[in-house]
């Protein structure tokens, strides 16, 4: 258990770990990671599909052998160890959940193949089915029970064994959004009730930054970057991660140089944007501005979207909360003149000259964070 | 109205060939059973009478029932046990660009007539066969002799069905079990034979009744054997009731089998 570790011992330690798949070339899914995972924290690891999170995480729990490298849990090596020899348990993307066994069997399968006594077998599985608010579903089984209700089976079935590091394999992919909302804030609250170290992996950068204390960004197989959600999200470490984490707005080449009288390729959030109309381009001390015309209004409820195709040429993405500040009459509509405006210290410097593709990943609206 | 009559003529004929083909045919040896015949003619005598299930009862026949039993259920545990390493190596170890190979091999055999399989066991298991070079020893014609030949004739039929169940066994539900602490052994009793158990049944049934009812291998590879099967064949021109009275048993034996399975819950998932 978590308690039991040596202070300042990290929960998991990777050390240029490595999985290359076979091929010709091998496909190095993996590509020399080292990572520390605090005992205690909730830890995401974030990134595209394909990226080599989810290939860690199972090289962690067991699955896969590493092609070089070692895992580290609670300070001893496992690198060689059997998944069923290793402290961890794994909450599967697909549940994973026994047909042939009840809800209170499948919890206590953990405890039953450890040949923990009964007595403490059958006290064990009703309080982790309390826990997850299935109390009395224990007799059911798993294809009786909703989306929602299985993920927290899954979750009983693993919390159970009381491991130094949970793993969560994109637990909530299959839930839909009310449901998912609605477990991100249940699987925080048993993860500060239960003090073990989750592992997370996920692809939705808005999960992964409502539930982690720290994320490590993925891209094709390295760590771009490892902070906390704020770190991450007001200063990326490089384009990938500012275009990854959130809509990033990259502002490159001629465009940076004739908007920020500057070199050097810039971020800015598009919550940070203001949208005013184009007399008042003229930015305050400590301001900067660029004007444009608008090429898109998307209303999204608590937030509408404006696009704007800057005059220096590039796009901007701006957000703007729908306080009703702006009176139906001044609504903007595609084509008018308008100027952006944003505070001189939002600006975030990227490093590294972004190619092409991350621009267009960044911009694309399924990272838009507020949908 | 019109979507009813379309659906009448669209089930009509199969519905009206499964209740004369088949429930009436069964429904005419039922019946038959009850009947006798006439010692000096041999001609049926249309007269209720239970006298052929009381020489049905009598220890010759309950020897041969007996018997055939045993032979189905050895021949059904036999292909058990070779088919689920079989379908196991199939489904989960064999590159799966083998795997259309190694399954054309299970069909194939299939498509060679019974006759044929049944002599080429009867040459193999003959004194001074295959089996007696290479062994060293035969079982001969008898009651080993038929448990072999049947257990490869119905083979196919089980391997199918447990291949088709390791095929949808998840891998992850392997990895959870591991996860969870369980190795090999542990994983195999308690997440894989489970998973198993509706397959295995469905090709016992096959391996089971297709056991009961077999009379051909026997007569090939049998010697003097007698099974149920060859019972029905002996009495079938002498006294037709009495062989009905045989059939009944095997269709009583098949439904009571059928009930155990039920009872074991492996149907449930079929």
């Amino acid at each position: 258990m978590a308690a039991d570790q040596a202070p300042g011992v990290p929960a998991i330690r990777l050390s240029r770990l490595r999985k290359e798949f076979a091929g010709s070339p091998p496909v190095v899914a993996v590509d020399d990671v080292d990572l520390d995972v605090r005992a205690g924290e909730f830890f995401s690891m974030l990134g595209p599909s394909g990226s080599g999170k989810t290939t860690v995480l199972r090289m962690i729990a067991g699955f896969e052998e590493p092609t070089a490298g070692a895992i580290e849990l609670a300070g001893a090596d496992v690198t060689t160890r059997q998944p069923y020899d290793r402290d961890v348990n794994t909450v599967f993307q697909d549940y994973a959940l026994f047909p042939h066994m009840s809800v209170a069997e499948n919890v206590e399968y953990g405890l039953l193949v450890k040949k923990v006594g009964r007595a403490e077998r059958r006290s064990r599985v009703a309080e982790a089915l309390e826990q997850v608010r299935l109390g009395d579903h224990g007799s059911r089984r798993p294809s009786q029970l909703s989306g929602g209700q299985r993920q927290r089976v899954a979750l009983a079935r693993a919390l159970v064994n009381r491991p130094t590091v949970l793993l969560l394999d994109e637990p909530l992919g299959a839930l839909d959004l009310k449901l998912r909302e609605q477990m991100q804030v249940e699987l925080k609250g048993i993860q500060r009730d239960v003090g073990i170290t989750f592992l997370f992996v996920t692809h939705d950068q808005e999960e992964a930054l409502t539930l982690s204390d720290r994320i490590a960004v993925f891209n094709a197989g390295r760590i771009e970057q490892v902070g906390t959600a704020r770190e991450v999200y007001e200063s990326p470490a490089s384009a990938f991660v500012a275009g990854f984490v959130g809509t990033s707005n990259l502002l490159t080449g001629e465009t940076a140089r004739a908007v920020m009288g500057r070199e050097g390729s810039v971020a800015i959030r598009p919550e940070k944007l203001a949208v005013v109309p184009a007399e008042e381009a003229r930015a305050a001390e400590g301001q900067l501005s660029a004007a444009g015309s608008l090429e898109e209004v998307v209303y999204g409820g608590p937030v509408t979207r404006y696009v704007v195709a800057l005059d220096a040429g590039g796009r901007l993405t701006a957000l703007e909360q729908n306080t009703g500040a702006r009176a139906d009459g001044a609504a903007l509509r595609r084509g008018d003149r308008v100027a952006l405006r944003w505070r001189s210290e939002h600006v975030i410097d990227v490093p590294g000259a972004p190619t092409p593709e991350l621009q267009g990943q960044g911009t694309s609206p399924q990272q838009f964070p507020t949908t | 109205m019109r979507r009813r009559r379309g659906l009448a003529v669209l089930l009509g004929p199969p519905m009206l060939w499964l209740v004369v083909a088949y429930l009436g045919a069964l429904a005419v040896i039922f019946a038959t059973a009850f009947w006798t015949t006439d010692p000096f003619t041999n001609l049926v005598v249309r007269t209720f009478t239970v006298e052929n299930f009381r020489e049905l009862l009598s220890g010759t026949y309950l020897g041969i029932i007996g018997r055939t039993l045993l032979i189905a259920v050895l021949v059904t545990v036999l292909c058990v046990l070779v088919a689920v390493p079989f379908a196991f190596f199939m489904a989960r170890v064999a590159p799966r660009r083998f795997r259309g190979l190694l399954l054309a091999g299970v069909l194939v055999p299939l498509w060679a007539s019974y006759l044929v399989k049944a002599y080429a066991w009867r040459t193999m298991v003959q004194p001074g066969g295959v089996v007696d070079g290479t062994f060293g020893a035969t079982p001969g014609y008898g009651l080993a002799a038929v448990v072999l030949t049947l257990t490869y004739l119905w083979l196919p039929y089980m391997v199918l069905p447990v291949y088709a169940a390791f095929e949808r066994l998840p891998e992850s539900h392997l990895e959870a079990s591991a996860d969870l602490g369980g190795r090999a052994g542990t994983t195999f009793r308690r997440i894989v034979v489970p998973s198993l158990l509706p397959a295995i049944a469905a090709g016992s049934v096959f391996t089971f009744s297709l056991s009961l009812g077999d009379y051909i291998a026997v007569q090939i590879v049998g010697g003097k054997l007698q099974v149920l099967g060859t019972a029905v064949l002996q009495n079938i021109t002498l006294d037709l009731p009495f062989a009905a009275a045989l059939g009944t048993a095997s269709v009583v034996i098949m439904v009571l089998y059928l009930l155990a399975v039920r009872r074991t819950g492996a149907l449930d998932n079929l």
